[in-house]
C-alpha cells in the first residue's frame, strides 16, 4: 500500500475495486465504514453485489475482467471535466499529452458496453473519484488476479496519477494483501525477480552484492522463473523443488496440471504444519512450528514490520522453517547457514536489504515501523512518493481493453469467478480445524442469480456440475443475487470442491499471475 | 502527540481549566474525563470505551463543575476555559459508590472468569475499588441470559448485563454491522438481535467485540472458556493474528502450554482493537490433533513413515543433492510461504540463491 492503514479515515471519496474488504480484509474494512460515517462517498466497481457494494454511492456491477475498459473511461471524463489536477501533472509525472490523445477514444458509452453497465454510472464514478480531495484506491486480487492484471493496476496509478492523488495523505493507490506475510516473503526475495528488498535480479550491483555475501560468484544476473513456469518445467528441466508452507495443489489454477507436475518430480520436499494436499505428493515431509510456537518477523499490506512471539512449546518434535531450511542447506554444504536464531537470520536481512537498512531484531521488538527504513535513526515511511517517484517522474502509460483468456461461448456459456469468504481462509488448513467455524460454513456452494437457477432449472440446494475446458466439479446451488446474471461465484476452500479444478485459463504474460477471476464454465444438473 | 506537547501546545492557547485545584491544559473539543484521564485521575467509568462516542449512561464517572448544581457525566461534558472541576470529592466518591451497590444488585454474580472477555474484569475491580460488596438492595434483576443461541463462539449470558450498550455501540459504530440492539426500559432492558433471534440469523459477523468490550462478562467468549476449568493463571503474549495482510495485533491467552484464547490487543496500530472471526476465534488450529509431530518418508506403498529429524534432512539433502550432479544447478526449484515469518522466506531465498546461484524460487502471490 502507498498509504498507511490509519490514512482510510481520511480521503473523501474511496474508490473500491476488486476487493471484497468485509470479507477479506474484515478490520480495514471497519475503516472504511468509519470514514463512511464521516460523510466519505465509497464508489465500488465488482461485478458482484457485495456487503461492499450495498454500502456504495456508486456501484458498478462491471463483467468480470472490463476493468481496463471502466478505468480507461473514468480517465477519459475526469479529463473532459477538466478534473485533472494539472499542477500534479507538470510537476511529478511524464507522458500526459499522449496519454490525453490517448484518452479521447474512450468514452463512457464504449466502455458500457464492454462493462455492463450503463455510461451515466461510469460518468457518476470519474466525477466522484475526480473531485476526492483526496481520493483513494484500495483494490485486491480482483485486479491483479486476470491476464491483464498489470494493466489493471497500471489502469489505476493513471487515475491517482492524473488526479494528484499520489504521495498525500489520505490518498494513495492501496492493494490490500491477502496473507499475514506475503508482503514479507517478497521484501525477503523469495520472489524470483527480486533481491531482499525489493531490487531487481538484473541490478548488477545489487548481483555482485549478493554473490559476494552469499559466496557465489555465479550467481545469474536476471534470468527468472516464475512458479507457474517452474511447474510447467517439473519432471522436465525441473526435478528437484522444495515448497515451504503452500499447499500448492488446492490454492494454484488447473489443479490436475499442478498435481501432476508435483507427481512428476523425483524429489519432493515439503515443510508445513499439517498433512496437506501438497504434502501427499511429497517423498520427505518436515514438521515446521506453527504461528503462536514461533518467534519471528512479519510485514503486513502498509509495509509495517511487526514481530511475532511464540507463546506454547511446539508441537511434537515440529521446528521452525529457517532452521529446517538451514539444516539441509548444511547437508548440502551450502555456506552462510549457522544461523542460531531467528534474530540471526532477520539481522542478515536487515544487513542487506537496503529497505530494511534501519531495523533489526532489537528495534522490531521494540517499535513497529513501516519500511523503507534506512538506516537506525529513520522513524519509517508511512506514505510512499511524497516528494519523488521511484524511477523519477510518474509515468502515465497508455493501455487498451483485452478480453479475458477465455470468455463465454455456446459451449461454455456462464462466467465463474472465484474467492474467499468471510469464515474460511484459503485452502481451510487452519480454519477448517478451528472449532465453530462449520457452525457457520460448512461447505461451499455456487452463487447463482436466482432468475438464472430458475433459467437453468435448478432449486436452492440442488447439485450442479460445472465444468470449464480444464475440468469439472460437483457443487451445491445456493440462488442469491449477490451474483449477476450469467456470473456464477465459488470460493476455492473446500477440498472436496476443488474449484481450481476449472480456472487457469490464461497468466498475466508479465508477472504470470493467473487468471482466476474469470474463466468460460458450463453449468449442468448433476447426477447422483 | 505525547502528553507533554499536547499540554504544552494547549498552554500556549492559553487553554486552561482547574481540576482539583491545579491549573490544566486542555485542548479545543475535549471532554472532563479525557483531561482528567491525562491528569491521572482515575475517573471510574463502566460505559466507556475511548474508540466510541462518550454515551453518559452510567454515571460513575460523575465530577462537580463549580457554578453546576448537580454532578455531571465528565464523559460528555466538554471544557471551558476557566472551568473548576472536582473529581473526586468524598461526596462524589460517596455517590459512585452508591451506583455500584445499585449496579451490583442486578446481577448474578460479580466475580466472572477473566476468559470472558477482555474488559470483563470491569465492573468487579470496580466493586472492590469502593467497596460496594454490601448487598444493601438485593431485589429485582434486569437481564435474562439467551439459553437458546447454539453459536459456538458468543456467550449471551445477559444475567450479568448491565445496560452500558458498549456492545450495541461498538457493533455499530467500529464494525458498522448493526446487529445487536436493544428492546423495553428499565428491568426489562435486554440486548438483543433483529427479531430477538440468534446471532446467526442477524447481521453479526462473529468478530467478537460486542464479547471483548463488555466490562461485566455478560457476552463471553464460549471457545476460552472451555479452558475454565484448567488450572494456572492466564498468561498473555503478545504478537500478530496469522490471516489475512492487514496484521492485527493480538494477545495469545494461555495457560501452562495450552493456547486457549485470543483477545485483540486496543493498542494494535493496525487493528486499534479490532478483530474478525478468524483472528479472534479461529486460533485452535495450531494445537490440533492433526499436527505433524514427527517427520515423515514416503514409503514405495505411498503411505507415510514416521522418522527421526537427521534421517529425515539427510534424505531431503540427498534428493538435491542428485538433481544437482544429474541435472544440474537449474534443476531445482523453491517456493516460500506467505504465511511464514520473514526468517522463513529469507533462508527459503537463500538456499535457491546461495545453493545453486539462479533465482529459482517464488512463493504464493501469484496464485
Amino acid at each position: 500500500m502507498s498509504n498507511p492503514l490509519a490514512d482510510m479515515a481520511k480521503p473523501d471519496v474511496i474508490f473500491c475495486i476488486g476487493t471484497n474488504m468485509t470479507e477479506c480484509h474484515p478490520v480495514a474494512a471497519t475503516g472504511l465504514k468509519k470514514a463512511m460515517a464521516r460523510g466519505a462517498k465509497l464508489i465500488v466497481a465488482d461485478p458482484r453485489r457485495i456487503r461492499l457494494a450495498e454500502l456504495a454511492d456508486v456501484y458498478l456491477p462491471i463483467r468480470v475482467g472490463s476493468d481496463v475498459a471502466l478505468l480507461l473511461a473514468m480517465a477519459h471524463v475526469i479529463d473532459r471535466e477538466g478534473l485533472a489536477n494539472h499542477e500534479f501533472i507538470e510537476a511529478r509525472t511524464a507522458g500526459w499529452e499522449e496519454f490525453r490523445q490517448h484518452l479521447k477514444a474512450f468514452t463512457p458509452e464504449w466502455a458500457a458496453k464492454i462493462c455492463e453497465v450503463p455510461a451515466k454510472d461510469i460518468e457518476s464514478a470519474a466525477l466522484c473519484y475526480g473531485r476526492g480531495k483526496p481520493g483513494a484506491i484500495y483494490y485486491t486480487l480482483g485486479i491483479t488476479e486476470h491476464i491483464c492484471g498489470v494493466d489493471n493496476v497500471q489502469s489505476l496509478c493513471n487515475l491517482a496519477l492524473m488526479t494528484g492523488n499520489l504521495g498525500v495523505e489520505g490518498g494513495g493507490i492501496n492493494p490490500m494483501r491477502g496473507q499475514n506475510n506475503i508482503q514479507g516473503c517478497g521484501d525477503c526475495g523469495a520472489e524470483t525477480f527480486v533481491f531482499p528488498g525489493s531490487v531487481p535480479i538484473t541490478d548488477e550491483a545489487a548481483r555482485d552484492k549478493f554473490a559476494a555475501a552469499y559466496h557465489r560468484p555465479d550467481l545469474d544476473l536476471g534470468h527468472a522463473m516464475t512458479k507457474v513456469t517452474g511447474l510447467q518445467e517439473c519432471g522436465k528441466s525441473i526435478r528437484a523443488m522444495l515448497i515451504d508452507g503452500e499447499n500448492t495443489v488446492i490454492s494454484d489454477p488447473d489443479k490436475n496440471h499442478c498435481e501432476h507436475a508435483l507427481k512428476a518430480l523425483d524429489h519432493l520436499v515439503v515443510i508445513d504444519i499439517f498433512m496437506t494436499e501438497t504434502a501427499q505428493l511429497a517423498h520427505v515431509v518436515l514438521p515446521a512450528t506453527a504461528w503462536a510456537e514461533t518467534d519471528g518477523v512479519a510485514c503486513n499490506t502498509e509495509r509495517r514490520v511487526q514481530r511475532l512471539r511464540a507463546a506454547v512449546p511446539p508441537a511434537g518434535d515440529s521446528r521452525p522453517d529457517w532452521w529446517i531450511i538451514a539444516q539441509i542447506a548444511k547437508r548440502l554444504g551450502i555456506p552462510g547457514f549457522d544461523f542460531q536464531s531467528p534474530a540471526d537470520v532477520f539481522n542478515e536481512l536487515c544487513s542487506l536489504s537496503p529497505t530494511y537498512g534501519g531495523l533489526d531484531w532489537d528495534r522490531v521488538s521494540r517499535e513497529s515501523l513501516n519500511w523503507p527504513v534506512p538506516t537506525k535513526d529513520h522513524p519509517g515511511t508511512p506514505i510512499l512518493h511524497v516528494d519523488n517517484f521511484t524511477n523519477g517522474r510518474g509515468k502515465f502509460m497508455r493501455l487498451g481493453y483485452r478480453d479475458p483468456a477465455e470468455v463465454v461461448d455456446a459451449q461454455f456459456p456462464v462466467w465463474l469467478t472465484t474467492g474467499r469468504r468471510l469464515q474460511s481462509y484459503h485452502t481451510r488448513t487452519q480454519t477448517g480445524r478451528s472449532s465453530g467455524i462449520d457452525y457457520l460454513l460448512s461447505e461451499e456452494s455456487l452463487e447463482v442469480n436466482p432468475e438464472d437457477a430458475v433459467a437453468w432449472g435448478f432449486q436452492d440446494g440442488d447439485w450442479a456440475t460445472v465444468s470449464s475446458r480444464r475440468g469439472s466439479v460437483k457443487i451445491k446451488v445456493r440462488a442469491t443475487d449477490r451474483s449477476p446474471r450469467g456470473t456464477v461465484f465459488a470460493s476455492f476452500s473446500f477440498a472436496d470442491v476443488p474449484v481450481n479444478n476449472l480456472t487457469g485459463s490464461g497468466y498475466d504474460p508479465a508477472t504470470h499471475t493467473a487468471e482466476l477471476k474469470v474463466c468460460a464454465v458450463r453449468i449442468e444438473r448433476a447426477t447422483n | 502527540m505525547t502528553e507533554h506537547s499536547m499540554n504544552a501546545t494547549a498552554m500556549e492557547r492559553k487553554l486552561t481549566m482547574t481540576l482539583d485545584g491545579q491549573p490544566v491544559g486542555f485542548s479545543e473539543g475535549e471532554t472532563i474525563y479525557q483531561v482528567a484521564q491525562r491528569a491521572q485521575k482515575n475517573v471510574p467509568t463502566l460505559c466507556y470505551d475511548e474508540r466510541l462516542e462518550a454515551f453518559g449512561a452510567c454515571r460513575l464517572c460523575v465530577v462537580e463543575v463549580e457554578g453546576v448544581k448537580a454532578p455531571v457525566a465528565s464523559c460528555t461534558t466538554k471544557v471551558t476555559p476557566g472551568m473548576i472541576v472536582r473529581s473526586g470529592s468524598p461526596t462524589i466518591e460517596k455517590y459512585r459508590k452508591t451506583l455500584l451497590e445499585l449496579v451490583v444488585s442486578e446481577n448474578r454474580e460479580v466475580d466472572v472468569n477473566p476468559l470472558r472477555g477482555f474488559a470483563s474484569q470491569e465492573l468487579t475491580t470496580l466493586v472492590d475499588r469502593y467497596g460496594a460488596r454490601t448487598g444493601r438492595f438485593k431485589g429485582k434483576k434486569s437481564g435474562t441470559s439467551n439459553k437458546s443461541d447454539d453459536n459456538p463462539f458468543i456467550l449471551r449470558d445477559y444475567d450479568l448485563c448491565i445496560s452500558c450498550y458498549r456492545c450495541v455501540r461498538v457493533c455499530a459504530e467500529q464494525e458498522g454491522d448493526y446487529a445487536i440492539s436493544m428492546m423495553n426500559r428499565g428491568f426489562s432492558t435486554q440486548i438483543t438481535t433483529e427479531f430477538n433471534g440468534r446471532l446467526k440469523d442477524s447481521d453479526c459477523t462473529f468478530c467478537g467485540q460486542c464479547v471483548q468490550t463488555c466490562p461485566t462478562g455478560a457476552l463471553a467468549d464460549k471457545k476460552a472458556l472451555r479452558a475454565a476449568d484448567l488450572p494456572g493463571e492466564v498468561t498473555k503474549t503478545r504478537t500478530i493474528c496469522p490471516y489475512c495482510g492487514v496484521g492485527c495485533s493480538v494477545d495469545l491467552l494461555t495457560k501452562g502450554d495450552r493456547l486457549v484464547g485470543v483477545q485483540p490487543a486496543m493498542d494494535g496500530p493496525a487493528n486499534g482493537g479490532a478483530l474478525c472471526i478468524k483472528g479472534q476465534f479461529a486460533f485452535d488450529f495450531v494445537q490440533h490433533e492433526d499436527r505433524l509431530k514427527k517427520p515423515l518418508l514416503r514409503q514405495a506403498d505411498g503411505s507415510f513413515k514416521e522418522t527421526d529429524w537427521d534421517t529425515a534432512l539427510d534424505i531431503a539433502a540427498a534428493g538435491f543433492r542428485r538433481a544437482l550432479e544429474q541435472h544440474g544447478r537449474r534443476s531445482i526449484y523453491g517456493i516460500a510461504s506467505g504465511r511464514a515469518p520473514h526468517e522463513a522466506a529469507y533462508s527459503m531465498q537463500k538456499f535457491i540463491r546461495a545453493g545453486f546461484g539462479t533465482h529459482y524460487i517464488d512463493n504464493c502471490s501469484r496464485a
